[in-house]
């Protein structure tokens, strides 16, 4: 029975939600326009208030329809059937909702109704504006959603997450003959995305995409009311959690690609990701303005401009990840749902709203007096800004480049631009003096606003400045960075450390609440050499040195480029030397849900297009056995562990598990790395190609072979003796009774570094030949004790060969890359203190204003930092 | 003349800076006649070339060297860009791991002698959704 009442009422929900908050925009719109009178602008807001807690609660149902049907299994709706399967465990039934582009839509209105009601609660004057315009940001994200086509002229205005799968697909022959068809089971996830950090990363980047709109909201209020200095008191503590659960969201992606994907790093310049981190850059630089704003007019101005671009900018993002016009340029943008009209509106409605807002005001923007001086603490953290922004800038500038052709293309000119080729040296070639700039200014910047460094009091800055030149020669000389500008950076992230370090030390003895920027700009120095170390000096071990390119021989030596030596083939159980290490592929292995280790694959036989496995033989992992011989059990079906033994020279082993997926839908097979983490360096070990394991083992014909005993023969190139034929009383898989009898022959098949030892059986069992063959997949052959010749003492085997199982693989070294994970954790650290030291501030203010019971119209007083 | 039109105009002149050197470094998309006509000329600036895969019946692309066994870091295939001229191209890496699913393809590199010397493959796969459908049609019905 198809369930259509659920998808009914969730899209009607949808439907309220999106009229609810253009009531609501309406509603508090009439609460701040001066023509309303003050008792019926408390009416207003009052009914605006009621609209949207109903759009939230229509927001809501809509989430717990479309879980609903999630979790219900119910496959006649395309999302269910498109994103989940029955195999999925519930926390990725959980991340498969924001798997789609109306999910994530869906995903980034749930957070700004949360932040929308805990707007409303905190705020009492800013309310009716600031939520004027969430109200109208909901109108839009809604309309994504909506899945409503106008009739007359054939409008499609958004795409709904309800659709049932024989509305999607309506060209199926299969509605013909049984219209209410329920597939038995979905298509899944994607593979990649079943990571623990596909369940908090997207949440965590939608909370920072959503919360960038708070910063907006108060600075179009504080245009609106004419509020040029109020709205910051508010609206900075909201930056500084908007920087942090954006920059915590960005890096959660980075590091789910380092730990899932296989381009071997955690950043890669894509398009996706410059795209959320240019607003981020921007809204950092907001931050810093916003903090000088009250006491600088040209501060002041770059807030109203940097809020605004921040929030556009995330506009911007989602256009360009979103509407297609990436194309080829990105590995990970979202399909085209055909909303990109739509988003285009969007982006532009608050592009020409705010900065038509903004020039309209700016004649009523205060403006500086006097010329602010260079040895002002204000210069200083405006330059930092400035710095940023241009970083900001430079991104964009490249990243553009497909909008560069399709804006030409409007305009009949074919452009035919491409993004750099090697994108990875085209920004850090930039970026990296930005960043050096940035680092040297954060450190500067401190020392000028806690210890009033001035004209007369430079002297000030020679001790951190000394510290750091005698830290980064002994760190330079120990790891023989010979890089010009490495060293450069280097020592300006050193001096960022020390002066921050010192200020910190300084302050937090006074007051901890105030140290935020201090212990985010350590984090931010902490993460730059990280990323020095762990880019700069990332190491390529598996460069190969076996003696198998020799074909081509020329090739090799006429072109030095070390790209093409970098992967290695590794035969299964062959030993092969790496850099310092000896490698030996031992295993392919799966992932039973129960069991606590990876099991080899051929202890079970896996159910063909299941998520089970019959196990072949008693599952015992660590002396405790989980499962016996012909049991079911629930595996990963699409997951292969390749067992990789690494012996070091020092003779220690361990092994690394890198992973394969065999995932039809994303063309064969995809891989996953395995990383050895060590304090001072991960190495990086992914296969990029194997034999399939899943696929049948193809032999070659059979060919025979009739030895004496002792006799040496060749098999497939390899030297085999038949040592022995002994009689046996075991035989796998056969039970001998009384009168049955079986021998085994013994045959050594020597190979370049080992041998091995091969025993087929030949058994009599009531009377019947059986033959028993045995498979050795190390030298691909498989061998049937096929006669005995009791005349002349000879055996016959039969032989059949097939391709030797491999790999190839690539490890990479990263040294120090646990750096930019500590410097992470302190730039957290930081913007939560930052942001719960502004929270505080603001709390207090609005409540003496409680208290006067008035509406801020005079001056903020300015808090003075404390004096060390 | 005020300190921040000063500062103003330096930041607009590292702006400019930005701009012309993006645009330096920007690559384009050419066919593979314009690669060889460039190669020719001695420029030896990496492309892009779009094109697609040549394909049998079954879907199996045609003239595609991967033998890992023997190095594994030499693949070879056969592009066929907008203008159909087909191309040997060499890529001296792993074959990428969704080559076979894709395609439309593009390659970033130059030519050199015969070949195309690829330094990166990029590969548009079919969307999802189309490959569903096919697979609904194929399996499921069949099921029924």
């Amino acid at each position: 029975m198809i369930h259509t009442a659920i998808g009914n009422i969730g899209h009607l929900f949808v439907i309220l939600a999106f009229v609810t908050a253009l009531v609501a925009t309406f509603g508090y719109f009439k609460a701040v326009i001066p023509s309303t009178s003050p008792s019926d602008q408390v009416a207003w807001r009052r009914f605006a208030r009621g609209t949207f807690f109903v759009h939230a609660g229509a927001v809501l149902a809509v989430v717990f329809c479309l879980y609903w049907i999630i979790g219900n299994h119910y496959f006649e709706y395309h999302y269910a059937w498109a994103n989940t399967s029955l195999a999925l465990s519930t926390e990725y039934l959980i991340s498969s909702f924001w798997q789609n582009q109306e999910g994530s839509f869906l995903l980034w209105i749930f957070w700004n109704v949360i932040l929308g009601l805990i707007l409303i609660k905190t705020n009492r004057f800013w309310e009716a504006p600031v939520m004027a315009i969430f109200a109208l940001v909901q109108a839009f994200l809604m309309s994504m959603v909506l899945g409503v086509v106008i009739p007359g002229i054939d409008l499609k205005i958004g795409s709904t997450p309800f659709l049932l799968l024989r509305e999607s697909m309506p060209n199926l022959p299969v509605w013909k003959s049984n219209p209410d068809f329920i597939p038995k089971d979905g298509q899944g996830l994607n593979a990649l995305l079943q990571n623990y950090w596909m369940v908090i990363h997207p949440p965590t980047l939608f909370l920072g995409f959503a919360s960038t709109l708070i910063p907006f909201s108060f600075a179009m209020a504080g245009l609106w009311l004419k509020k040029s200095q109020e709205w910051i008191r508010p609206a900075l503590p909201w930056s500084l959690v908007s920087a942090l659960i954006l920059g915590v969201g960005i890096l959660m992606g980075g590091y789910w690609a380092y730990e899932t994907l296989n381009f071997g790093g955690y950043w890669n310049w894509d398009p996706v990701e410059n795209t959320s981190f240019v607003p981020w850059l921007i809204l950092v630089a907001a931050i810093h303005t916003m903090i000088i704003g009250r006491k600088n007019a040209t501060a002041l101005k770059t807030s109203f401009i940097l809020a605004i671009a921040t929030f556009v900018l995330i506009l911007y993002s989602t256009f360009m990840t979103r509407s297609g016009i990436l194309g080829t340029a990105s590995v990970h943008s979202f399909t085209d749902l055909g909303l990109s009209g739509q988003l285009l509106i969007y982006l532009l409605t608050f592009l020409v709203l705010s900065v038509g807002l903004l020039i309209y005001r700016w004649k009523t923007l205060p403006s500086d007096e006097e010329e602010v001086s260079s040895y002002s603490r204000e210069f200083w953290i405006f330059i930092g800004a400035t710095v940023l922004c241009l970083s900001g800038f430079q991104i964009l500038a490249t990243t553009s480049i497909p909008v560069y052709n399709s804006i030409a293309e409007a305009f009949g000119v074919v452009l035919n631009l491409a993004l750099p080729v090697d994108q990875i040296a085209h920004f850090n070639k930039f970026q990296l003096w930005f960043f050096l700039i940035i680092t040297i200014l954060t450190g500067v910047g401190q020392y000028f606003w806690w210890k009033r460094t001035g004209k007369d009091k430079l002297h000030t800055l020679y001790t951190p400045l000394m510290i750091t030149l005698i830290i980064s020669a002994v760190i330079i000389t120990v790891s023989q960075i010979k890089t010009l500008s490495y060293i450069l950076l280097l020592t300006a992230a050193i001096f960022a450390v020390v002066a921050n370090g010192t200020i910190l030390f300084g302050i937090i003895r006074g007051n901890y609440r105030v140290s935020g920027g201090a212990v985010t700009h350590i984090g931010v120095a902490l993460m730059l050499i990280g990323i020095l170390f762990s880019s700069g000096y990332t190491r390529v071990v598996s460069l190969n040195n076996s003696g198998l390119m020799i074909s081509r021989a020329e090739e090799f030596t006429a072109n030095d480029n070390k790209e093409n030596k970098e992967n290695l083939t590794l035969w299964l159980n062959r030993p092969e030397r790496m850099g310092n290490y000896m490698l030996t592929w031992r295993d392919v292995r799966i992932e039973p849900l129960k069991v606590p280790e990876y099991i080899p694959k051929s202890w079970v036989d896996i159910i063909e297009g299941d998520y089970r496995a019959v196990a072949q033989r008693d599952i015992t992992v660590q002396d405790k056995t989980y499962y016996q011989k012909g049991d079911t059990l629930e595996i990963r079906p699409e997951n292969f562990y390749y067992q990789i033994e690494y012996r070091e020279p020092s003779g220690k082993v361990f092994t690394l598990y890198p992973r394969v997926q065999i995932n039809p839908s994303m063309g064969g097979i995809v891989s996953s790395p395995d990383i050895q983490r060590k304090v001072d360096r991960d190495l990086y070990t992914y296969v990029s190609m194997v034999t399939n394991p899943t696929a049948e083992t193809q032999w070659s014909a059979t060919e025979e072979f009739t030895v004496a005993m002792q006799d040496t023969f060749f098999i497939n190139d390899y030297v085999a003796i038949l040592d022995n034929v002994v009689r046996t009383e075991q035989v796998d898989g056969v039970t001998l009774g009384a009168n049955d009898a079986a021998v085994k022959a013994v045959i050594r098949i020597l190979d370049k570094e080992q041998e091995f030892v091969v025993t087929p059986s030949f058994i009599i069992r009531d009377r019947a030949i059986g033959r028993k063959a045995e498979v050795n997949d190390a030298l691909g052959l498989r061998i049937q004790f096929r006669e005995i010749d009791p005349k002349t003492g000879q055996f016959t085997f039969a032989v059949n060969t097939t391709q030797r199982d491999f790999i190839v693989m690539k490890a990479i070294e990263k040294p120090f890359i646990n750096v930019l994970w500590l410097g992470t954790f302190v730039l957290v650290i930081g913007f939560a203190l930052a942001a719960f030291r502004r929270f505080r501030d603001f709390l207090k203010m609005r409540d003496k204003e409680d208290r006067e019971g008035q509406v801020p119209t005079r001056k903020a007083p300015k808090l003075k930092p404390q004096q060390v | 003349m005020k300190k921040i039109q000063i500062f103003g105009l330096l930041i607009i002149a590292v702006a400019i800076g930005i701009i012309v050197s993006t645009a330096g470094d920007a690559s384009t998309y050419v066919d593979f006649g314009k690669a060889q006509a460039m190669a020719a000329d001695g420029d030896t600036k990496s492309i892009h070339v779009v094109g697609t895969l040549r394909k049998d019946a079954q879907g199996q692309i045609l003239e595609m060297e991967y033998r890992p066994e023997v190095d594994p870091n030499y693949f070879a295939f056969t592009l066929v860009d907008n203008n159909n001229k087909a191309q040997r191209v060499v890529y001296k890496s792993a074959k990428p791991q969704d080559f076979d699913k894709s395609e439309q393809v593009v390659v970033i590199g130059r030519m050199e002698n015969d070949h195309f010397a690829a330094e990166k493959i990029l590969m548009k796969c079919p969307s999802k959704y189309e490959n569903d459908k096919l697979e609904v049609i194929e399996s499921k019905t069949a099921a029924l």
